[in-house]
């Protein structure tokens, strides 16, 4: 290996997915992760075929107007709510009724949808030659976290990454915001689809009326974590009162196919819609600033001057920091990061390139311990695999990220504590013992140092060298404290 | 399983140095106590799980939440407690369960996540602590036991720290062969990250042998929380997650499910821990509770104070502990939320300390080094 070597290695593990077996290595690495910006495809032969929000939302009206149709039988009021979560409690009910069968058929068909959409994403990960745009899909991925628990956001989350994010990876931050937060997953995941101003015309025909039952009102739970996550960052001065502000901003903020047409809702499936009647009138003050009430646009106007607010430039760039350069961010190259953020409005690329100019992202220590999501992916990558399955999907979970499920909207942790656990390090040998298993014709030797230039260790050599059987030796590879790490 | 010569020869060979480490020593620890906690993670609403049907202002506020399907199960005048929770009902008619009501954490903003950072540290603000309070705990119990454990593949935040913890969740991965055990202990002797954490993975994976297979609804996990605690020479302590109380939708589906769920953890806890759940204390928290009112949207938001609820035979239970504000306009924290009266940490500290026989005067500064927290006394069987 020639001098350089550890500089590819970091462009290929640390800012790429890891190497392939049948890929060239590059020869000028920040080159080759600028030219990857350019040549990324949104929408690869991995993801051609895999479901859209629209075919989700669809099949949830469908069963929607299904159920409805079995209740107003039934003289039963219709009720959502009767929906129970995942996993459990309906299971074992003894009689089903025909409402119950209809609910239990659209679960199963969303969590097909599910593993549908996370296969797509494995093999997208595994066989792209742009994994720089692939690694940073994940991280805003991560960042926009919704998760698959709510019976809606099983068949969605994964389209959210798909439509909203891929897209968007490199304009302003903005337009990635907008997108994300007007997405029927994130519309619905945080509550704000039905989400109903009292002061609205909807709101004060319900006030009127007598019974109860329809009670309509503010939801603030987006709002608080747009602020909180997506963008200021928490403990950055807004107060609740800015919080219910966007709130009251956002309502009318809704996507077809979900909600019941009950309270008016006649867009189309999957589509985002501005509810007028649904809007909370009037003017919001939102962090000392006044937003009039014109035609739609306040909250949307409002989320602009977020994207490029200075607290919102230091909270995304301590995430990338984190995760490109080291659990405990560097301030001087968080200050660094965050000003071109300012400086330019927002681009992301040239956030991206300001990162990859940071003598600090190419330390040669090996700071980073693998997500469990990013040690399967290199693992994969590594055996030359060109496909994914259920089983990958499933072995996912058992290392302890399932694909789209971090069970907040915070998502995952990006810091090795999270990570670096007893059980899950054994998980990893036993995922590793069935990957290996399948790629019977890698030899170990010659694979490692091909993997790892510049970081491959004469320990994990000489194990290598002494095992029991070829796959054996490759399950060591994928499990070595070099491999481990980025 | 009880640890023989024959079996720690077996780790020993297995895991090398490890198993020279003193906290391996096969002499039966003296202390008999067990303590689980239950991180009950989305913030629980409180005011559905334990009912306060006796306060006027309740049914109003809450609407058709206030009438879950089923019938609610009084436990005193005040209190009744949802009818998804037949088992803790019962332990609580054994007196061997009791509520905590109108209780919060220090926390006082509306944040999930810097609320469970909190709960879990024992801090007074997010981030403050490094570490988790059950950890400290351990550094503080006399004895040298089996490391804590954890219920999951990794390792909460309320268990970090410097006092050994390990980590288990049941598996449905085709098991790795031994030999190739053998040669990972061997690729990570120098590495210090990877080296410590692979001996605890080995010990757990030696204590957990002859389950019932790969199971991870909440009943298996606190039936194989109770498989490792039962052990007479097996962890004490063991930290179980349940996430998804985030009802800010349809909330009264989703929670009864919820409760459920909790409730089957309970009882899981209670069926495998056999003789030791004479000794067994179970404290079960959230990071805050939920809006006095029901929201537009069939649900609760964020809110301040909840319910916590403590089961085992350690118990002394029975009753619900609770100093109640009330729920009038007047008595709502910040006209919204269920005024906190009981601080989360001075449960804690009664539970953890009556628990484990320790003076909490000399806990409380290790537990909550904010300072000043006292322990609710007699929370615990004398």
């Amino acid at each position: 290996m020639t001098a350089v070597a550890p500089q590819v290695a970091i462009a290929v593990n640390r800012f790429g997915l890891g190497a392939r077996p049948d890929e060239a290595l590059p020869t000028e690495p920040k080159r080759w992760l600028i030219e990857q910006m350019a040549a990324f495809d949104p929408r690869p032969a991995a993801l051609a075929s895999v479901p859209t929000s629209a075919a989700m939302a669809r099949q949830y009206h469908e069963s929607l107007l299904m159920i409805r149709d079995q209740l107003v039988e039934a003289k039963v009021i219709p009720e959502l709510a009767a929906i129970p979560p995942v996993a459990g409690a309906a299971a074992d009910t003894k009689v089903k009724s025909p409402q119950m069968e209809l609910r239990a058929e659209l679960r199963r068909a969303y969590r097909a949808s599910y593993t549908a959409l996370a296969q797509g994403r494995i093999a997208a990960a595994v066989t792209s030659p742009t994994p720089f745009p692939e690694r940073l899909t994940h991280f805003w991925a991560n960042h926009f976290a919704v998760s698959a628990d709510k019976l809606a956001t099983i068949g969605l989350a994964g389209t959210l990454e798909f439509e909203a994010i891929r897209p968007n990876l490199f304009g302003h931050f903005a337009d990635l915001l907008l997108a994300v937060e007007r997405h029927p997953a994130m519309l619905l995941y945080l509550d704000q689809a039905q989400s109903i101003g009292p002061g609205s015309a909807l709101g004060l025909r319900a006030a009127r009326r007598s019974d109860r039952a329809r009670k309509v009102g503010l939801n603030e739970n987006l709002a608080r974590e747009i602020m909180e996550l997506h963008t200021l960052g928490v403990g950055s001065g807004y107060s609740q009162a800015d919080v219910q502000e966007l709130a009251r901003a956002l309502t009318g903020w809704s996507t077809g196919g979900f909600v019941r047409r009950g309270i008016g809702m006649e867009a189309p499936d999957g589509v985002f819609v501005f509810q007028t009647d649904w809007h909370e009138p009037g003017t919001r003050t939102l962090l000392g600033v006044r937003y009039p009430d014109r035609s739609g646009e306040q909250a949307a106007t409002m989320l602009r001057a977020l994207a490029v607010h200075p607290a919102t430039a230091r909270h995304l760039a301590t995430k990338l920091v984190r995760h490109f350069v080291a659990d405990d961010p560097p301030p001087a190259l968080v200050d660094r990061i965050a000003a071109v953020h300012v400086a330019t409005g927002g681009s992301l690329v040239a956030v991206y390139r300001a990162l990859i100019d940071a003598p600090e992202a190419w330390a040669t220590t090996l700071a980073k311990f693998k997500s469990p999501w990013d040690w399967t992916v290199s693992a994969l990558r590594g055996v030359g695999a060109r496909t994914a399955d259920a089983k990958q999907v499933g072995a996912l979970t058992q290392l302890g990220q399932p694909i789209w499920r971090p069970g907040s909207p915070a998502g995952w942790d990006d810091v090795a504590a999270s990570w670096a656990a007893p059980d899950a390090i054994l998980r990893r040998v036993e995922v590793a013992q069935r990957v290996a298993a399948a790629a019977p014709t890698l030899d170990a030797r010659t694979l490692g140092p091909r993997l790892m230039p510049g970081t491959w260790s004469p320990t994990t050599a000489a194990a290598v060298a002494k095992a029991a059987s070829p796959a054996q030796a490759l399950a060591l590879l994928l499990v070595a404290p070099e491999f481990m790490r980025r | 399983m009880i640890l023989t010569r024959r079996t720690l020869f077996a780790r020993a060979a297995l895991t090398g140095v490890a198993a020279l480490t003193p906290r391996l020593a096969f002499a039966a620890a003296p202390g008999d106590a067990r303590f689980v906690f239950i991180i009950l993670r989305g913030a629980m609403d409180g005011m559905t799980a334990v009912m306060p049907v006796g306060d006027p202002a309740y049914a109003p506020l809450r609407g058709a939440l206030a009438r879950p399907v089923g019938e609610p199960i009084p436990l005193d005048a005040t209190f009744a407690l949802h009818p998804a929770m037949p088992r803790f009902a019962a332990m609580y008619k054994a007196s061997e369960a009791l509520v905590i009501h109108a209780v919060a954490s220090p926390y006082r903003e509306r944040s999930h996540f810097d609320a469970q950072n909190v709960l879990e540290t024992g801090g007074t603000a997010a981030y403050a602590l490094k570490d988790g309070w059950l950890n400290r705990l351990v550094t503080a119990l006399p004895e040298s036991r089996e490391p804590a454990i954890a219920i999951a593949a990794t390792v909460p935040m309320v268990l970090r720290g410097p006092a050994p913890v390990t980590s288990y969740a049941p598996s449905a991965l085709p098991e790795a062969n031994d030999d190739l055990l053998h040669r990972v202990a061997g690729l990570y002797e120098q590495d210090a990250l990877l080296h410590p954490l692979w001996s605890e993975a080995m010990d757990a994976r030696t204590l957990a042998q002859g389950g019932d297979g790969p199971k991870s609804d909440p009943a298996a996990l606190g039936k194989l929380a109770a498989k490792f605690l039962a052990q007479p020479t097996g962890p004490r302590i063991a930290v179980i997650e349940l996430l998804g109380w985030d009802t800010h939708a349809q909330q009264a589906g989703r929670l009864a499910n919820q409760l459920k769920q909790l409730d089957a953890v309970f009882g899981a806890l209670h069926d495998g821990l056999g003789s030791a759940w004479a000794h067994t204390t179970v404290l079960a928290a959230t990071e805050f509770g939920r809006t006095a009112a029901v929201n537009g949207t069939g649900g609760t938001d964020h809110g301040t104070g909840g319910a916590a609820f403590m089961a085992g035979g350690a118990v002394a239970g029975g009753r619900v502990v609770a100093d109640w504000p009330g729920l009038g306009a007047a008595q709502l924290y910040e006209n919204r939320d269920l005024r906190p009266t009981t601080d989360l940490r001075s449960v804690m500290l009664g539970a953890a300390a009556g628990s484990f026989g320790v003076d909490p005067a000399r806990l409380s500064g290790v537990l909550f080094p904010g300072g000043g927290v006292k322990g609710i006394a007699g929370l615990m069987r004398a």
